[in-house]
């Protein structure tokens, strides 16, 4: 029965094949559009970020979760896409943001105080309409607090910006939005890199404490990408994940 | 050369219907005057049958049954006056404001747009059905013959040229607006119509009546000349409404200020306009609000509540849709809402030219302003106005040194409020020289604030934050950068000076998570090993604070 079955599918197959490329597949399959995230590594390990899906990042304080979230709302920023940032607990740094190549007057910042307030913002925010990235900073809430959001929370999310172009971008502590992201990353902490003396060996001031913070190791894993399978290429030692340098560059506030 | 001349009958009384439809199939009685004396000065047809008649007193007219009795409203003349001026400058630039009830086109040159003169007044009177007048309308080649033709028949009147004199023949002497005197005079005459007027040799008519009598005659067989006196178009539209009580609560204002919106928008578009700014203005029912006793020790201390309640709003982008702006100002008002009940609405719309876009294929993707709008004001409504917009840097080194502005998506540039900004200090100007200049490749290295700043306990040695505490992290200092000293303000009252410290913190292990309300929810978390911080010696107040992580 089940080889003929088979013969069967095959032949319609084989009939369509002109016609209809896969028969079997649902009809309604369209490749999902990635976008850079604005640093190569990343691209890399991940393909881009998913329109019209739920990217999470995740990870523990000082991880580089910010650093990463940045990046992409520089890059969707640079391409003159309007942005929106909803601040979770108020800690957006507009200088470091334009540090790292964030067009500000092309990003809408709604600093909120408390969780309820970031969920529904980011829910009139996806439904209004129109951004190319939605990011939602949920970084500083504890994660005990985030896993009380109710699981329809996210799948209205996911409904709000599917079969649109824009980018849902999640930041917290763990992931909590389950199948209804395309893609998660975690973020892991690696070393600070401390600058003490010029690339020609000389010390940077003569002072007993004389060094520049220059930036720290980073390393993103991929928990869960729904949208390209992950290249070989980009695994280290076997698990989807790469070693990332972030760099640090003085702001010039105060 | 043509006119046509549009003429609103019984105007105060139809002025007074256009602001309340209700009363559009009820018998009205307008009445003006003292408050002793008040006596009709205007009825609709229905009163007219009903039996009510010019000059009764008010009290007089209420023993007819089921009158409607309204005072004169004259803003409600003065705003349907605008409107009807608006339906002129719909149709061509050159509109005279004849009468308080009467304006007159030039219609030269207009054929090739709109039609014939029928076409024309067709289309003005079905204009002016909307904006709620019934109207007369007459077309000719004389100015005052258009004029006088428009106040004798009712309908559309069109006046072909050279047949004006035996069509205004028709109409009565009283039409031209003659003094008591020579109406009187007229009437011992025998001269009933324009027709005789024009028959009678204007030398002894002039002897008899004197000027007023040839400028008469002139009318009468509707040869005279003059040039319009034209109106300047306004470019301020104002509705507005008085109350017979007083409005509390939103949601019935809502549906006036959607019947005001609907008015100012239909006249708007006449001029293929649309509105740039909104202004509100309610004049609230005289209350007292209680207050806390500042002086006396009475507890129940009033105050009176302010009389006028005023608002504007500045639109991103120019909006003629009366639904969207109705929607906008409902949630401005649910967010601030009027301190006492409204006795009276003024809406008000400067205009602007409508904004005319046309989407690309490759265009970036960016939100509808106009929806853009709608969505800001939500968000207002939910974090307050304050709270939400795109930062703007401002040329200082104090921290927390932005503005907020107000968020328009830009389709075009990206690269419009960059700040000047100062020299580097003495870290930065370090960095530049000793840091390679990170390149696209490179992740940026991002800062989180905490707002406010968190305050910390810091063990120093050498000069050097050894150890740190503060909510949620405990830690030794493994590396630290620093101290970068900054100052400013010092001419000013918040002056502010401080010494900052990058330092790298490796937990005292198991690490809780950072904030207080974490360690109350979750008690002692496994979390980072290490993270970097900005510390910051307050040296006005002597105390340490964390200004933020970078992550």
């Amino acid at each position: 029965m089940a080889r003929n079955l088979t013969a069967l599918r095959s032949q319609i197959e084989s009939v369509l094949a002109r016609r209809i490329p896969a028969p079997f597949m649902p009809c309604n399959f369209k490749a999902v559009e990635t976008v850079s995230a604005g640093i190569p590594a990343t691209d890399g390990l991940t393909g881009g970020l998913p329109r019209g899906g739920i990217t999470e990042i995740c990870g523990p304080s000082c991880s580089g979760r910010t650093s990463l979230l940045m990046a992409a709302l520089a890059s969707r920023t640079a391409e003159a896409e309007a942005c929106a940032f909803i601040d979770g607990r108020d800690a957006f740094d507009p200088y470091s943001a334009e540090a790292t190549g964030v067009e500000l007057n092309q990003l809408l910042w709604v600093r909120c105080r408390n969780i309820d307030q970031a969920l529904r913002a980011a829910d009139l925010v996806l439904h209004g309409g129109g951004f190319g990235l939605v990011a939602l900073d949920l970084g500083d809430i504890p994660a005990e607090v985030v896993r009380y959001v109710p699981l329809n929370v996210w799948f209205r999310f996911r409904r709000a910006v599917e079969h649109t172009p824009t980018i849902f971008l999640v930041i917290e502590q763990e992931p909590h939005a389950k199948t209804c992201a395309s893609l998660v990353l975690r973020m892991e902490t690696g070393a600070a890199h401390w600058l003490k003396t010029t690339p020609d060996g000389q010390e940077v001031i003569r002072h007993p404490h004389a060094c520049l913070f220059a930036g720290s190791l980073l390393r993103a894993e991929v928990l869960r990408n729904r949208v390209q399978p992950v290249s070989r290429a980009c695994f280290d030692r076997g698990s989807p994940s790469v070693t990332l340098e972030s760099k640090y560059r003085p702001t010039g506030r105060g | 050369m043509a006119f046509v001349s549009i003429f609103v009958p019984n105007f105060m009384v139809q002025a007074v219907v256009r602001s309340e439809p209700g009363l559009r199939d009820r018998a009205l009685a307008l009445v003006d005057g003292t408050s002793s004396i008040q006596t009709v000065i205007g009825l609709n047809e229905a009163a007219s049958k009903a039996g009510v008649k010019l000059a009764m007193t008010k009290s007089q007219a209420q023993q007819f049954g089921e009158i409607e009795v309204r005072h004169r409203a004259r803003t409600q003349e003065k705003i349907a006056y605008a409107a009807l001026l608006d339906l002129g400058w719909s149709v061509s630039p050159r509109v005279e404001d004849t009468a308080a009830d009467t304006i007159v086109l030039d219609l030269a040159g207009l054929a090739g747009l709109f039609g014939s003169e029928e076409s024309i007044a067709g289309k003005l009177a079905e204009g002016a059905t909307r904006l709620g007048f019934t109207t007369q309308i007459a077309t000719a080649s004389n100015l005052d013959a258009a004029i006088l033709a428009s106040r004798a028949f009712a309908g559309i009147t069109v006046i072909p040229a050279g047949k004006e004199s035996i069509l205004i023949g028709k109409v009565p002497a009283s039409a031209l607006s003659p003094s008591m005197e020579v109406r009187e005079t007229l009437e011992r005459w025998g001269v009933h119509t324009c027709a005789a007027l024009a028959a009678l040799p204007v030398l002894q008519l002039s002897e008899r009546l004197g000027q007023e009598g040839v400028r008469l005659h002139e009318w009468a067989r509707a040869r005279s000349t003059r040039a319009m006196v034209l109106a300047q178009p306004a470019i301020y539209f104002e509705e507005a409404m008085e109350l017979e009580h007083a409005v509390a609560e939103i949601e019935p204002l809502s549906f006036l200020l959607g019947r005001l919106l609907g008015q100012l928008c239909a006249r708007l578009a006449k001029r293929s306009l649309a509105a740039g700014v909104i202004r509100v203005r309610f004049e609230l029912e005289p209350s007292l609000e209680v207050d806390i006793p500042l002086i006396n020790d009475d507890p129940h201390y009033y105050r009176p509540v302010p009389s006028i309640y005023e608002r504007t709003f500045c639109l991103a982008v120019p909006m003629g849709d009366s639904t969207k702006l109705l929607k906008l100002l409902i949630l401005h008002l649910q967010a601030d809402a009027p301190p006492a009940p409204v006795l009276k609405i003024i809406l008000a719309a400067e205009a602007a030219r409508p904004r005319v876009s046309q989407g690309g294929l490759f265009c970036p993707i960016s939100p509808d302003p106009e929806k853009v709008e709608l969505t800001l004001a939500r968000l207002a409504k939910l974090v307050g106005a304050a709270n939400i917009g795109s930062p703007e840097l401002l040329d200082t080194h104090r921290p927390e040194g932005f503005r907020m502005l107000r968020f328009v998506p830009n389709r075009d540039s990206v690269d419009t409020r960059r700040p000047v900004r100062r020299s580097s200090s003495g870290k930065e100007a370090a960095m530049t020289e000793k840091v390679e200049i990170s390149t696209e490749k490179d992740c940026k290295t991002a800062f989180r604030v905490f707002r406010p700043a968190l305050a910390a306990r810091v063990e120093v040695r050498q000069g050097c934050p050894a150890r740190v505490a503060f909510p949620g992290v405990r830690g030794r200092v493994v590396a630290a950068s620093g101290p970068w000293r900054g100052s400013g303000d010092w001419w000013s009252e918040d002056a502010w000076q401080t010494e900052e410290w990058d330092i790298e913190i490796h937990f005292d292990a198991p690490s809780p998570s950072r904030l207080p309300e974490q360690i109350e929810n979750t008690g002692v978390k496994a979390g980072p090993q290490r993270g970097v911080y900005r510390l910051f010696y307050d040296l006005t107040r002597q105390e340490w604070f964390v200004r933020g992580a970078y992550d």
